[in-house]
């Protein structure tokens, strides 16, 4: 096996020294420079559209998705050695997009044949850009009180409501959305996951503006929409709440283990690279930072151990909520001390570092909150009583 | 680098070592030693050296099992669990460690559990083996050793010591240094018991003009800090590990609490302020078990480069053992500042083992400094 994974280091590596455009290694990963893909995409350069299809024909975009649906077919090592190899050579991510994180998993694990053959190949290839429609003004923590209604017309469904915190929904050719198809059942028990195209009639979107400036976030509104039924849900009707759930975890994995860039890759040292002398000689700064690299590298080890708990078939389950939780905390604690390291330099907008800062304020709160991380590790992993 | 989740066969030990403690180490037997003024049961350290714990370090040809660190740590986290006393780390495993690089011939000895053994490195409050003092004057082809060490574990039960002694240099210089392994009873070597608060052996060691030859020096004259190191990591990593073990013991027995006690005519496991307290807690514990496991994974592998995870177990485990054994007595309210209940043995031995071997201060930093800092 050790020789069959050296075999495909060794390709991979030379694949990816022959494919990559030169002009794309070492670019820094940012807004102008990520590829999301869909169908009134930008390409930022000829490079980025060479390096997508490039990869996409190889099923690099999506490493261990099947083959059939334009993925790579590889296992969980490959992924991994193919992932250590981009780093090496410092290649950018050909494709990112919440199809690829979180609809594609939903679809190989809960759609028909039909629906993954006519969604899949489009996220791989990334002809389709999609969003997520979870959050309602009155259903943030208690996401399973989604209102947004969806009314059996017969042939088709009939969508009302909104829909809030929807990323780059402004963006998004479809939208993937949590509905109530059974108002009069519990909660959790009338909920489905549903594929709206964004360009039905009656779905608007307007962007939110947050204390760091502008974002990928919008509100989505659903008036009179009518969605054509077939194909329409994921699953069983009115048991999205378990796809639903079942993608919160790998958000949640997501989240606390820096995928979307949310954890923020600098070392102590780039940190005091840029400090002012006066914070390098503040013992109590010095002391916070030694602290915080402690346990951010006590994490990222955390992280390799429940992929590795994961991939012996040891089940991570709820504890990821732990990763989510932890993770987050840790990069909020980082911005802080960034901020202390640079003093009144970084509260110039100009300076960059302040809108990050606030920014990361959002993440023990986005894809459940530590609170509620906190609950499902006190009730499903320690069981605790509940009364 | 193998994975950080155990294997099949450390699966087993861990089994095998929990079942065996459980039954022949539980907390009453702590509690029953502590009462007797007994640091450890001399029996309990014979059943493990027959399990093959003694020599888990220590390669087959001289009696050992040779299981490797990561396998040493699974042990003393099941310790850890329990409060199980012995002489585990500083003959196991930093004894067994620093003899075995220096191929000393005393490590069958060590294997079959007869050789207890003491490392005398500090002389202040703080961990600090450069800055030893103690003399080793030449005599002839010999040294005679004067001065103090302290807080030396398992120093007045143990057979034999190994002790860093300065032999050039002044206090600081990480030359001039020089390990000896010496038998506790030679001549001049007056060991006096402290009454350390984890009721386990602690000592303070007096030398005055003790007699060592060429014959005692384990590596090379002058160069005592690099024969000590394997032994030093190898036992910073196993403390980590028992560490890990009791912030897990103090956890299971407080979230046991947790759900039994009722006040208000509620459960109180059942309050938000303190599932999140508790579940914070799992946190913690959590991202220490995976610095833990690297320790372990990165001394079997690359045992010369593995100060900075060493660093970063210990660092993390004395920091979770402390937030555990406060969570454990506070979660318990009065019962646990009382004798009677155990929450206060698990905060005693958090307490020693955070200072022994060096605290979160001195590891963190060197964790620091391979970062930048």
């Amino acid at each position: 096996m050790s020789d069959n994974l050296d075999d495909f280091r060794t390709e991979i590596a030379a694949w990816i020294a022959d494919n990559l455009p030169a002009e794309l290694k070492g670019i820094p990963r940012d807004e102008n420079t990520i590829c999301w893909g869909g169908r009134n995409w930008q390409f930022a350069s000829d490079a980025q559209k060479q390096w997508l299809e490039r990869c996409h024909a190889r099923g690099l975009t999506c490493p261990r998705w099947p083959t059939e649906y334009g993925g790579g077919g590889l296992s969980r090592a490959q992924e991994k050695i193919f992932r250590e190899e981009m780093l090496k050579a410092e290649a950018p991510s050909p494709l990112e997009s919440f199809g690829i994180w979180m609809l594609g998993p939903a679809l190989l694990k809960f759609g028909t044949d039909e629906q993954k053959a006519a969604h899949l190949p489009d996220i791989t290839a990334g002809k389709i850009r999609w969003c997520q429609g979870y959050s309602e003004p009155g259903a943030g923590s208690d996401l399973a009180n989604v209102q947004t209604r969806a009314e059996d017309m017969g042939d088709h469904w009939l969508i009302n409501g909104q829909k809030i915190w929807t990323s780059y929904a402004d963006k998004a050719d479809k939208i993937f959305a949590l509905v109530r198809t059974d108002r009069d059942a519990p909660k959790h028990l009338g909920i489905s996951f549903m594929l709206i195209d964004m360009e039905t009639p009656g779905v608007t979107t307007k962007p939110i503006r947050l204390i760091s400036g502008a974002s990928p976030f919008c509100e989505t509104f659903f008036d009179n929409v009518k969605v054509p039924k077939e194909g329409a849900i994921v699953g069983e009707q009115n048991r999205g709440w378990d796809v639903a759930k079942y993608l919160l975890t790998h958000e949640r994995e997501m989240i606390g283990g820096g995928g979307g860039g949310l954890m923020s890759g600098s070392t102590l040292s780039d940190m005091i690279g840029t400090m002012d002398p006066a914070a390098t000689a503040d013992p109590v700064l010095r002391a916070e930072a030694m602290e915080l690299e402690v346990d951010a590298m006590a994490f990222a080890l955390t992280m390799e151990r429940y992929k590795d708990m994961a991939e012996s078939g040891a089940g991570v389950g709820n504890a990821s909520a732990m990763l989510k939780y932890y993770g987050t905390e840790l990069n909020k604690r980082r911005h802080e001390i960034i901020m202390s390291a640079k003093g009144s330099d970084a509260l110039d907008w100009g300076h960059g570092a302040a809108a990050p800062w606030l920014r990361t304020k959002a993440n023990s709160i986005e894809g459940g909150t530590s609170e509620v991380m906190l609950d499902i590790i006190s009730k499903r992993v320690l069981e605790l009583p509940s009364k | 680098m193998e994975k950080l989740v155990d294997t099949g066969d450390e699966v087993m030990l861990r089994d095998a070592a929990r079942g065996f403690l459980d039954d022949a180490a539980p907390l009453t037997a702590f509690r029953a030693n502590r009462d007797a003024g007994r640091p450890y049961d001399p029996a309990l350290w014979s059943e493990m050296a027959s399990m093959g714990w003694a020599g888990v370090l220590i390669p087959e040809d001289a009696g050992g099992a040779d299981m490797g660190h990561r396998a040493a740590g699974i042990l003393a986290e099941e310790m850890g669990k329990t409060l199980a006393a012995s002489p585990f780390i500083s003959s196991a495993v930093i004894a067994a460690t620093a003899l075995r690089a220096a191929g000393s011939d005393r490590l069958a000895a060590i294997a079959g559990g007869e050789a207890l053994y003491a490392l005398a490195v500090d002389e202040g409050a703080k961990h600090a083996p450069a800055s030893s003092a103690l003399a080793a004057k030449p005599d002839g082809n010999a040294f005679r050793l004067s001065g103090r060490k302290t807080f030396v574990a398992d120093g007045s039960s143990a057979n034999r010591v190994l002790v860093l002694a300065r032999t050039s240099g002044g206090a600081g210089d990480a030359q001039g240094l020089t390990l000896f392994d010496i038998d506790a009873e030679r001549a001049g070597l007056a060991r006096t018991a402290s009454g350390s608060i984890d009721a386990r052996d602690f000592a303070t060691l007096d030398f005055d003009d003790v007699a060592v030859t060429g014959d005692d020096i384990v590596g090379d004259v002058d160069n005592g800090l690099a024969a000590l190191g394997p032994g030093l990591r190898a036992g910073q990593a196993a403390l980590a590990a028992e560490l890990g073990g009791l912030s897990a013991g103090i956890s299971a027995i407080t979230l046991g609490y947790l759900k039994e006690r009722k006040q208000f005519g509620r459960t109180i496991g059942s309050f938000q302020a303190l599932q999140h307290r508790a579940a914070h807690l799992f946190s913690e514990i959590e991202v220490t078990a995976s610095a833990i496991a690297n320790a372990g994974r990165v001394l079997d592998h690359d045992p010369d480069a593995a100060q900075v995870a060493v660093s970063l177990a210990k660092a993390r485990a004395t920091q979770t053992a402390r937030l555990a054994v406060m969570e454990g007595v506070q979660m318990h309210g009065g019962i646990g500042m009382t004798d009677e209940y155990d929450a206060g043995f698990f905060m005693k031995r958090a307490r020693v083992g955070a200072e022994w071997l060096g605290d979160y201060g001195h590891h963190a930093a060197i964790v620091a400094a391979s970062r930048g800092l």
